[in-house]
């Protein structure tokens, strides 16, 4: 028989005004093997923990069950303190009367007899815990990190810095994101490339990082510090090694006809190409789906060009294998797609653009050479609309996203103000919702925008955009002056809102990473563990948790370094002893196991065994590896037999919790 | 047909290809077939017409820890069973020679009992037809009127996976939907469920028939017999036991039942189990897409495999309501 503690927090008032902390604690009392309870308030405190190591001692305490918030949260701070006053860690549970019960109930009596029975369940389960120890394993002195942008340009820049061996895995032709369309960041007004550029070059420089470019990550296995990844090279046509750079090839392809997604379909490349003058890596890729040669065999031209017979037009996919200790995630942000928001024409007119569309009009080396001209007619226009929140902040029951996209205010203010900069005739009117600029230097900026610049920013926001001609009439609503606006604009920008790049959920099963309803990745704890996913060994950098500008972005990813190098430093990882086994005598040998499993834990082997009429016996039967084992739990519900079972949450001790939940 | 079988039988065991030979045997009376082991001595007895119903594979599981080699005879609904049990590496494949023969439905003698033809004493099976000799004289049916149920939806076109086939491969149409009285069994409230169920399974004598005769149950100890399962006690806790106990079958044998048949046919009370079974078929299909268990040896089942487009369980939830 246990001996067991029970401890209920109060969590201050978190718990304590939803649920009656002694009436649980009496109840509890007098559950089976509870030998001593108490209720405190704030058992994570170092008094708490204390009252919990004097318990283990002075009553002999062979188990302890703490109510308090998420085992997520103080499961660790609790067993660490058992373990200190000499009892196994695995023998404390936690009941999660907080985030499961006081915050999610306002009846106090109901509450009251929920944490109860939470209460009884996790007593059921200390009866039947059993002590259990970590094993040990070593870890990868390498990090993958996944998108090459400047969140993931700064994260492996950091990770090599402190000696480590990066990768970054990007699926475009070169790095770089979204950072190296943008014209000029605010608040500074800085040109995007001006400090971008360099530090790609670093990159590619850097002896510790490795740049995979048209390249994917296919399949991911293994565990914290021991993950091992399979990553598909695209085939690009050209021997990345052999080609020079030059961009003969991309002036002399024949075929001219190409949209140029990098300048965003708004002008045409060649079937080969180079992103931009100053992609990284320098090399050039065939678009298969355009090169006349690999789509009908006739054509060479650039072959016939390259002087370093870089052009291969058989190559194939090719898979890399690498193992790493460590995986950053930084796949960034896509602006939503506009289709469906037909009241403000974005379908019907060329000259209705997104806010990166007219960042590639105004940016230098875009289509127009950076002079600010209609996409339709090439003509300077003199009256711009600019749209905020299109797609952000809605109420979830259209095509948008009901979260605010963070940037768009600060960028539509730094277009306005850079149009009136430079085109002091052209008049610029802003229709938003809220402004909202928090951040360094951010309010100044906007504030500057309307006035010294004198940018018309109109409270509220815009019905309908008809095409009329040359013209754009925009009629919108000014809540603030309560009329109805018409206005005849020659351009319309719209600050579409940004969405995780579709890549990301697939990612994220792969990973076996979390994800949110708007599929931007979850973090292990949103204040206190921001740049970790719930998933050891996985960590985030950049849009990819969330909507972010690049000053940001660059400190998440900075943050997400530390954490990796932290990782990366430790010789061995102690594992987690809630390991799947199988029962030998039990096993049917059917696979099952061993297809459930996502890990590859469990592999097959023919044992002899004596069979009661004491003959041997072959039998097929599973066996665990435990260092690759996470304790997931798949193949103990697979198993038809009962054979598999998990340490630490075993199906009896799961069973006795729906006992007492159901008693 | 049987005489066909008789001679590859003896064949195959003169030659020394095989040891032994499973098949059907007659009892005391023309419908009471049991599988049996032939050897080269008895293997005249070996007989196949409508009665020989019972599937054949789940022996293998036993016979293959034996010595030799043993040919099996596999109708098209068998050989389902019989890829299922290799794709969990229930027996072992090397010690056995499986035979595919063609099956025209079987006939149970409670259904003919039932139809008021009683003292059966022989059969003589045709293709569209069968003569039944009674102590009262031949009666003759359309096979059709007189086959099982589960002959009737049977879709078994061809065993998927064999040594040899004997005989013709016969094309088939299902004579009925066999999702039909699941689907009836959807509509219903979950009361007039519950009702229907109870009214079925409290008939349960826990004889274990069910189970016994189940390819799909070949664990080496039966959840049900084994008192650290925490299910063994579980059942009987409650007023309605076989109520847990068949549903826990049930969900036991998902993914991996091929809708044989095998557990109603031997049940002494009658009782329609197949209909919980192919309630998880039918959900399977419409979850994950057509499937049948053990239709290929290689294909990862729908409940062992995860793909990023698998219906989420809000798809699911609230489907019985």
């Amino acid at each position: 028989m246990q001996r067991i503690g029970v401890f209920v927090c109060w969590c201050g008032s978190n718990i304590a005004a939803t649920v009656d902390v002694k009436a649980v604690a009496e109840a509890l009392g007098k559950e089976p093997g509870v030998v001593y309870f108490e209720d405190y308030q704030y058992m994570c405190s170092e008094e708490g923990q204390t009252k919990l190591q004097n318990a283990i001692r002075d009553y002999k305490l062979t188990g302890a069950v703490v109510c308090s918030c998420s085992p997520r949260m103080h499961e660790a701070t609790f067993r660490k303190a058992a373990a200190k006053a000499g009892v196994n860690s695995f023998m404390v549970e936690i009941a999660n009367i907080r985030e499961q019960c006081s915050w999610i109930h306002k009846n106090k009596e109901e509450a009251t007899e929920k944490a109860i029975i939470l209460g009884r369940a996790a007593i059921a389960k200390v009866h039947l815990n059993a002590p259990l120890t970590a094993g040990e394993s070593p870890v990868t002195k390498r990090a993958l990190v996944i998108g090459g942008g400047i969140a993931g340009i700064q994260t492996a820049l950091d990770i090599a810095d402190a000696g480590f061996e990066v990768d970054i895995v990007e699926k475009k032709p070169t790095i770089g994101g979204k950072m190296s369309q943008i014209d000029k960041t605010f608040p500074t007004l800085d040109c995007a490339a001006c400090i971008l550029t360099p530090k790609m070059v670093e990159v590619a420089q850097n002896e510790k990082i490795r740049i995979f470019s048209y390249s994917e990550v296919d399949k991911v296995q293994g565990f914290v510090g021991n993950f091992s990844v399979s990553i598909r090279r695209k085939a690009r046509f050209v021997d990345e090694v052999k080609c020079t750079g030059c961009g003969l090839c991309t002036e002399k392809c024949p075929q001219k006809k190409v949209p140029n997604e990098f300048n965003l379909g708004l002008d045409q490349r060649r079937a080969i190409y180079i992103p931009f003058a100053q992609a990284v890596p320098k090399v050039a890729t065939i678009d298969p789906d355009y090169c006349t040669m690999l789509k009908t065999g006739k054509c060479g031209v650039c072959s016939k060009i390259c002087t370093a017979g870089a052009i291969d037009y058989k190559q194939k996919d090719s898979f890399i294998e690498e193992k790493y200790g460590a995986i950053v995630v930084a796949t960034g942000f896509n602006p939503i797609e506009l289709n469906k928001y037909d009241e403000f024409a974005y379908s019907q007119s060329p000259d209705v653009i997104t806010s990166l569309e007219f960042e590639r009009i105004t940016n230098a080396a875009g289509p127009t050479g950076g002079t600010l001209l209609r996409p339709s007619d090439g003509e300077h226009p003199k009256k711009i609309v600019f749209v905020q929140c299109v797609g952000s902040r809605e109420d979830g029951s259209g095509c948008g996203k009901t979260y605010c996209s963070k940037i768009c205010c600060m960028y539509t203010a730094k277009h306005a103000m850079l149009t009136r900069e430079k085109y002091p005739d052209t008049e610029v009117y802003v229709f938003y919702i809220d402004v909202r600029t928090p951040g360094k230097s951010f309010d100044e900026f906007y504030r500057r925008a309307v006035e010294e610049y004198g940018v018309h920013y109109i409270k509220g926001m815009v019905g309908k955009v008809i095409p009329q001609g040359k013209k754009l009439m925009v009629r919108a609503s000014d809540l603030i002056d309560r009329k109805q606006l018409l206005i005849d604009a020659d351009l319309v920008v719209l600050a579409a809102a940004i969405e995780p790049d579709k890549s990301a959920r697939p990612l994220a099963t792969m990973l076996t990473a979390s994800m949110d309803t708007n599929d931007f990745f979850t973090e292990a704890h949103p204040k206190l563990r921001p740049v970790e996913s719930p998933t050891a060994g996985i960590f985030l950098s950049g849009c990819c948790q969330g909507p972010k500008d690049i000053p940001e972005t660059v400190s998440q990813a900075s943050a997400c370094a530390a954490k990796v190098i932290g990782l990366l430093c430790r010789d061995k990882l102690t594992g987690n002893p809630c390991v799947a086994h199988s029962d030998e005598l039990m096993c049917n040998g059917c696979s099952t196991c061993e297809k459930v499993c996502p890990y590859g834990a469990i592999t097959y082997q023919d044992k002899e065994f004596r069979m009661p009429d004491r003959t041997m016996r072959t039998r097929r039967v599973a066996s665990v590896n435990p260092a690759v084992c996470q304790g997931c739990g798949a193949c103990t519900v697979a198993c038809p037999s009962g054979a598999m079972d998990l340490h630490g949450f075993s199906n009896s001790q799961i069973m006795a919790e729906v006992d007492a939940i159901c008693k | 047909m049987q005489k066909m079988m008789q001679d590859r039988a003896r064949e195959l065991l003169s030659s020394g290809k095989v040891d032994r030979v499973l098949g059907w045997i007659e009892g005391d009376f023309v419908y009471d077939v049991t599988p049996h082991v032939f050897r080269e001595n008895d293997i005249d007895q070996l007989i196949y017409h409508s009665f020989a119903s019972q599937n054949l594979s789940k022996y293998l599981v036993g016979e293959t820890k034996k010595d030799g080699v043993i040919a099996v005879f596999l109708r098209p609904c068998d050989s389902y069973s019989f890829v299922q049990l290799l794709k969990e590496h229930r027996f072992d494949r090397e010690k056995v020679y499986a035979i595919a023969i063609p099956c025209l439905g079987k006939v149970d003698a409670e259904d003919l009992r039932a139809m008021g033809i009683r003292g059966i004493t022989g059969v003589t099976d045709g293709k569209e037809r069968i003569i039944l000799h009674t102590l009262y004289g031949d009666v003759e049916k359309e096979k059709s009127e007189v086959i099982a149920e589960r002959c009737r939806k049977c879709r078994g076109v061809h065993a998927p996976y064999f040594d040899e086939r004997l005989g013709e491969e016969l094309t088939k149409e299902p004579l009925t939907d066999r999702f039909e009285m699941v689907e009836k069994l959807e509509k219903m409230t979950a009361e007039e469920r519950f009702a229907f169920w109870q009214d079925e399974l409290s008939r349960c004598i826990r004889c274990n028939a069910c189970r016994n005769v189940c390819p799909a149950c070949t664990c080496e100890k039966c959840v049900f017999d084994n008192a650290a399962s925490g299910i063994e006690n579980k059942a009987p806790a409650s007023s309605f036991e076989e109520q847990n106990f068949h549903i826990i079958r049930a969900f036991h044998v998902a993914g991996r039942c091929t809708d044989c048949g095998q557990c109603s046919r031997v049940c002494p009370q009658g009782i329609p189990l197949h209909l919980l079974n192919r309630k998880f078929i039918k959900d399977i299909n419409s979850c994950y897409g057509e499937y049948r268990a053990g239709a290929d040896l290689e294909e990862k089942a729908p409940l062992n495999r995860f793909d990023v487009d698998d219906c989420e369980p809000g798809d699911v939830v609230g489907k019985g309501e």
